[in-house]
């Protein structure tokens, strides 16, 4: 079969072309179904995230503010050096830290689970209403809910709790907005984010069959061990992604803040990171708005959120939750 | 017959449930005693009960546009997100959960990355991106980057659901020669609705309720959503009363309500009967 007949060679070239030819269409179909399946989330994704992105990166290196809106000038790292000098941008920081941990480990993710695990061992009604209730301050505007807490805490004789609470228990009223600036921060974002917890939270101890907890039961165990030994691992991949999704929400969120106290009471009492940049960029009292330090500030979030989910990843072994799909070894 | 021990321990989610949920029935309560009240101290109103606050349903607040369009704007805002984030969402959800391709955990990681990225950069950044191509001003606009900022969370949630459908029907329709596009409609939504009805409620009340986007990407008053409208109102100093705010405020929380309502008692129904046991 050695012999170096012509026509025998030009079969195999044919062959082998014909070989690679299929594979192509064999390939192309392979990636035919993940593009299809993938494509309207991806198209949205590069136009609303990455463009954005990549045009923050490049505003945050002008010296883009409505003084120089026309004619900016590149400038590099200047907004980053400026922003490292800035005496306050300690207290900025030491702000964020506060707001972020308490905020998620007694709200977003503790009251969550709290609420899901108590509403699923009462009557099932029961618990849908108190769910209802928790929903509430989400789907509230923002506005009207703010306001709402500002009637709770007001000074006398508007505040329900100076009016019904301290001035029966002999406290002197207050306006508690200004008196505790940062439980009124802590207490109106948690009862806000507490709800996403729940929910997700719910979701998943419902879709738990029923049969693992009547199995634990017949065993003897208790309440508690149910939860502890069956519902809480059941629902790993939920606890996951409510502890990694709201910490990074809550780094970048400012809005009631925002309302609220606006950063007060003094000029940086309970200024956030993402509320700085807000007011650097879309809201400066000083008249001249600074696109281009605000988008570097900005920026700087952006990193911090990258390395915080990294180390979530690390944290959770994420690794053995994107395991390979099974299904495809068909 | 039970003891009055375990009488008192299935009291015990109740008292937790009550104590921890009395702020907001109290926020509430005052909302509602104080858009039919002239003035309210605490929860106790002081004026006489009033109608005047509900006026704007009929007659538009000085020179504002009329609720019912402000509230049909709102609408298509909340019903385009249930629709396209839980579409949108279900689809990648789907390919991240079960298909295998080149860059699947890059893409996976990236979803979860890229809620890190703060609103408040991409709002300086997507006004340019809208007005080059044309959407600025429009709730088209509004609605392409709502379920657009929506969507790391919808693909993850999605992706979860999808992991927790075992496989075994699904094969079995792909060796009969169903297609996957087939099997994804057929097979695989059927199985996860309670996450869908999750999602879609989850992106129905953040649609409706939203404030930060429709306010910086619209300009026009008869564009605005009920959150805007009611913002402006408020930013209205020669006009503002508190029990006005309040009354557009239950307005604007009424039909969600209602929608919520509904959708938990079908989502119950899903849970106690269906898919478990047979079919």
């Amino acid at each position: 079969m050695s012999s170096h007949n012509p026509s025998t060679a030009g079969t195999m070239v044919l062959a082998r072309e014909e070989q690679a030819y299929r594979s192509f269409w064999v390939r192309l179909r392979a990636y035919s179904a993940p593009a299809f399946f993938l494509s309207p989330a991806a198209i949205l994704v590069f136009i609303f995230f990455f463009l954005p992105v990549l045009l923050t990166i490049l505003i945050s290196m002008t010296d883009m503010s409505t003084a120089t809106f026309g004619r900016f000038n590149w400038v590099g790292l200047a907004n980053y050096a400026k922003m490292a000098k800035f005496r306050w941008t300690k207290v900025i920081l030491k702000n964020t830290a506060i707001y972020v941990f308490f905020t998620l480990t007694l709200f977003n993710v503790g009251l969550g689970l709290v609420i899901a695990l108590v509403t699923t061992h009462m009557n099932r009604r029961a618990g849908f209403l108190f769910r209802t209730l928790w929903l509430l301050p989400r789907i509230t505007p923002s506005v009207v809910y703010i306001m709402m807490w500002r009637w709770m805490a007001a000074d006398a004789p508007y505040g329900i709790l100076n009016q019904h609470i301290f001035g029966p228990l002999g406290i002197p009223p207050k306006d508690w907005v200004t008196a505790a600036p940062w439980v009124m921060v802590i207490l109106v974002n948690g009862f806000v984010g507490a709800s996403f917890g729940m929910i997700i939270f719910t979701s998943a101890i419902e879709s738990i069959p029923d049969d693992y907890i009547r199995a634990a039961k017949v065993d003897g165990a208790s309440t508690w061990q149910s939860i502890r030994y069956v519902i809480i691992p059941m629902i790993k991949w939920p606890l996951l992604f409510v502890t990694t999704y709201q910490t990074l929400s809550l780094l970048t969120s400012f809005e009631y803040i925002l309302l609220l106290t606006d950063g007060g009471p003094g000029r940086y009492g309970t200024e956030v990171w993402a509320l700085n940049a807000y007011h650097r960029a879309l809201a400066n009292y000083w008249g001249n708005i600074q696109f281009g330090y605000g988008a570097a500030l900005a920026s700087v979030l952006v990193v911090i959120g990258i390395v915080m989910s990294i180390i979530y990843l690390r944290v959770f072994q994420f690794g053995a939750l994107i395991e390979e799909p099974k299904i495809e070894t068909l | 017959m039970y003891t009055w021990e375990q009488r008192i321990r299935a009291t015990i989610p109740y008292v937790i449930m009550g104590i921890i949920t009395l702020p907001i029935i109290v926020g509430y309560v005052w909302i509602l005693i104080s858009s039919f009240f002239f003035t309210t101290e605490g929860l106790v109103p002081k004026g006489r009960f009033t109608l005047e606050y509900w006026r704007f349903l009929v007659e538009p607040i000085a020179q504002r546009p009329s609720i019912w369009i402000i509230t049909l704007n709102t609408l298509i805002l909340a019903l385009g997100m249930a629709v396209f984030v839980v579409l949108i969402s279900a689809m990648a959800g789907y390919a991240l959960s079960r298909l295998n391709f080149p860059g699947r955990k890059a893409f996976l990681s990236l979803t979860l990355i890229l809620h890190a990225f703060p609103s408040v950069t991409l709002l300086i950044a997507i006004f340019y991106v809208l007005r080059a191509i044309k959407l600025y001003d429009t709730i088209t606009g509004v609605v392409l980057v709502q379920v657009s900022l929506m969507l790391p969370l919808g693909v993850w949630l999605m992706k979860g659901f999808f992991d927790n459908v075992s496989w075994d029907m699904e094969r079995a329709a792909l060796i009969d020669g169903c297609g996957r596009l087939r099997t994804w409609w057929e097979i695989l939504l059927p199985n996860i609705r309670p996450g869908i009805a999750a999602l879609s409620i989850f992106s129905f009340i953040t649609g409706w309720s939203s404030f930060l986007i429709p306010y910086t990407f619209t300009t026009t008053d008869t564009k605005a959503t009920i959150a805007v409208y009611l913002n402006s109102l408020i930013g209205d100093s020669t006009f503002v009363t508190y029990g006005q705010v309040a009354a557009v405020g239950l307005f604007q929380l009424i039909p969600v309500m209602l929608f919520f309502i509904f959708s938990q008692e079908y989502l119950l129904n899903i849970y106690t009967g269906g898919t478990k046991g047979g079919v």
